[in-house]
């Protein structure tokens, strides 16, 4: 019986030390990324026509474009940067959702109302459509992709915020706490805001792929970042126009390192992590 | 269905006509906001004089303050005339018209290929729970989540266009045949990679969250008393899984509709499909207000009608909304 129960125990601690590693790692591979992409002499990226359209080697890991510039370089910068607008983003959206679905949710019914209708219509018009349409309105460039995330993104975890604090409102020690005259504004800030805090965290962890994700996605349309900036949106859309020459490693190898920076969202491990 | 299903239904619908004026007026207002002129947008890159714009200007009605504008767009889309598009100088319900048949073609087949394999492999990863097909089928949904919809399209197109020269690099018809005379074996020939792209994006998302539901009615009393009783996991599955995962696997197959719509666009623009997602680019990149204002209504609508429908599906398969619940 003992026995088992430490080996319960180790596992679990195990666990939770293998979240921390990967956690870790993941930070880690993600300051890296910035730090080289901020600090990165343009030197690095320069326009080279001797050596222009050079396949993946030792001396240039992902290859030159037509203009001689390497590809690998361009790429970390490009990461960097859209980390950089990811983070941004994903953290002021977490902000903004996480202060309305509280408004919403102690207000008043008419807060509540007036918040589902404005989940229901911001959910109603396709996000890139939105995107497009505030990238436009904004000017091109990052403020407009920031603004635009933040305007399409903070719906899920509002209203899953909002549905907590509306629960947390019938919980016997709000009840108590009203009754004990406490402010609507001192409950939310002492009962309510410290439960609310872990789905936060995840969602704000969630929320930074798609961040990256859908800067990618509209500046490879053409509404983002401008082309002279090294990002991975330009780079792909650039690379559209050498696919059929074969420079198969402008467009696969930028690409396989959004991927893999995306996926470092150590998501599922995360929520262990918080809640034990 | 009873009395109060129905009623439902009708409170769904002046929702989504309120929630439709509430999306004309604030595109209205943003498009007003922005930095575009229409005059420009509508000459493009010819030379014109000064009186020239002017007299374009009064022609489109340019210069009545923006709230009579708004009526007018408004009274004029009631009648079904939602202006002219500015850079295909067609009807804007025209373009809309013609486009929106080939992006549904499109939408269409991704959503059900995407449906479909999402539940299969939703079932097989929960059922099969912790041993290798669990786990291919889980690193494989997070790999797809993880990369951007218009890469995977790019992807597609390196290895099946370029390295393979198997499919087409893109458009709907062959180069050179308009797509009226094209022949249904081309059209769906040059629909097979945009398709596949569109819908390997769209099947991560419905297979993880299945399993994830799947898994909690596996683990329930009921199906472990099920299990007692002799039956088969696939009986299990069959006869309370697919039941109890239907609801939330409508829920999320109509809510993936806008999302749908978004990788269209991506996806058209990798493949120079001509739908309605390709419109969309070029309208936002060149200014074409109508066209632009016109699409962002109408993909409202698009996603509203999938949300309805939705609830009424609920109304169908759920026997407690049937007999008079309340529809969400």
């Amino acid at each position: 019986m003992t026995k088992t129960l430490v080996q319960t125990k180790g596992r679990l601690r195990n666990r939770r030390s293998k979240t921390i590693l990967i956690v870790t790692a993941a930070l880690a591979v993600l300051v890296i990324l910035t730090v080289a992409g901020m600090t990165m002499n343009p030197e690095r990226y320069a326009t080279n026509f001797s050596e222009k359209n050079l396949p993946p080697s030792a001396s240039h890991l992902f290859g030159t474009d037509w203009m001689g510039r390497d590809m690998f370089m361009r790429t970390i910068k490009g990461l960097s940067t859209s980390i950089y607008i990811g983070l941004l983003a994903s953290v002021v959206t977490s902000v903004v959702a996480l202060f309305l679905g509280v408004l919403a949710g102690t207000v008043g019914r008419w807060a509540t109302t007036a918040f589902n209708w404005a989940v229901d219509l911001f959910m109603g018009v396709p996000h890139l459509i939105l995107l497009i349409l505030i990238s436009v309105l904004v000017g091109r460039g990052a403020r407009g992709v920031m603004i635009g995330v933040i305007a399409t993104h903070w719906c899920p975890l509002g209203r899953i915020v909002q549905a907590e604090i509306m629960s947390l409102k019938n919980s016997q020690y709000v009840q108590a706490s009203m009754r004990m005259g406490k402010s609507k504004w001192w409950i939310a800030m002492r009962h309510m805001l410290p439960h609310v805090i872990p789905q936060f965290v995840v969602g704000l962890v969630l929320m930074f792929p798609h961040a990256i994700m859908h800067e990618a996605s509209i500046t490879f349309l053409g509404f983002g970042l401008p082309a002279e900036q090294p990002a991975i949106g330009v780079i792909l859309s650039e690379s559209m126009k050498y696919l059929t020459t074969g420079m198969w490693w402008l467009a696969l190898l930028p690409g396989l390192c959004l991927l893999g920076n995306d996926l470092s969202r150590i998501n599922l491990p995360l929520q262990n992590f918080l809640e034990g | 269905m009873s009395k109060t299903a129905w009623k439902g239904i009708g409170a769904n619908l002046l929702k989504i006509l309120l929630l439709l004026f509430a999306v004309s007026l604030i595109t209205f207002i943003l498009v007003e906001l922005s930095p575009i002129d229409a005059v420009s947008s509508y000459i493009g890159e010819s030379d014109v004089s000064d009186a020239q714009r002017a007299r374009i200007a009064e022609y489109w009605g340019l210069n009545d303050p923006p709230a009579t504008r708004y009526v007018k767009w408004i009274t004029n889309i009631l009648h079904g005339d939602m202006g002219t598009s500015m850079i295909y100088r067609q009807p804007v319900i025209k373009v809309i018209g013609e486009r929106f048949q080939l992006s549904l073609i499109l939408m269409t087949i991704s959503w059900i290929v995407s449906g479909l394999f999402g539940l299969l492999l939703g079932v097989v990863a929960a059922v099969k729970q912790g041993r290798p097909a669990d786990k291919v089928i889980k690193v494989y949904c997070l790999l797809l989540e993880s990369s951007p919809a218009f890469w995977i399209g790019i992807v597609l197109l390196l290895f099946f266009a370029v390295y393979l020269d198997l499919l087409p690099m893109g458009l709907a018809a062959p180069i050179g045949t308009p797509l009226s005379e094209a022949t249904m074996g081309q059209r769906i020939y040059h629909l097979i990679l945009p398709a596949l792209a569109l819908s390997l994006t769209g099947i991560s998302k419905i297979a993880l969250q299945t399993r994830e539901k799947m898994i909690q009615v596996l683990e329930s009393d009921y199906a472990l008393f099920a299990r007692t009783r002799g039956e088969r996991v696939w009986t299990i599955v069959r006869r309370h899984g697919l039941r109890n995962i239907l609801l939330p696997f409508i829920t999320l197959q109509f809510g993936s509709i806008s999302e749908l719509f978004g990788g269209s666009v991506l996806a058209e623009s990798v493949f120079t499909y001509p739908g309605l997602g390709e419109a969309t680019v070029q309208s936002g990149l060149k200014g074409d207000i109508p066209l632009f204002l016109g699409i962002a209504l109408f993909s409202a609508l698009f996603v509203f009608c999938g949300n309805l429908i939705a609830n009424i599906l609920y109304a169908v398969v759920d026997p407690r909304i049937r007999e008079g619940g309340r529809i969400e």
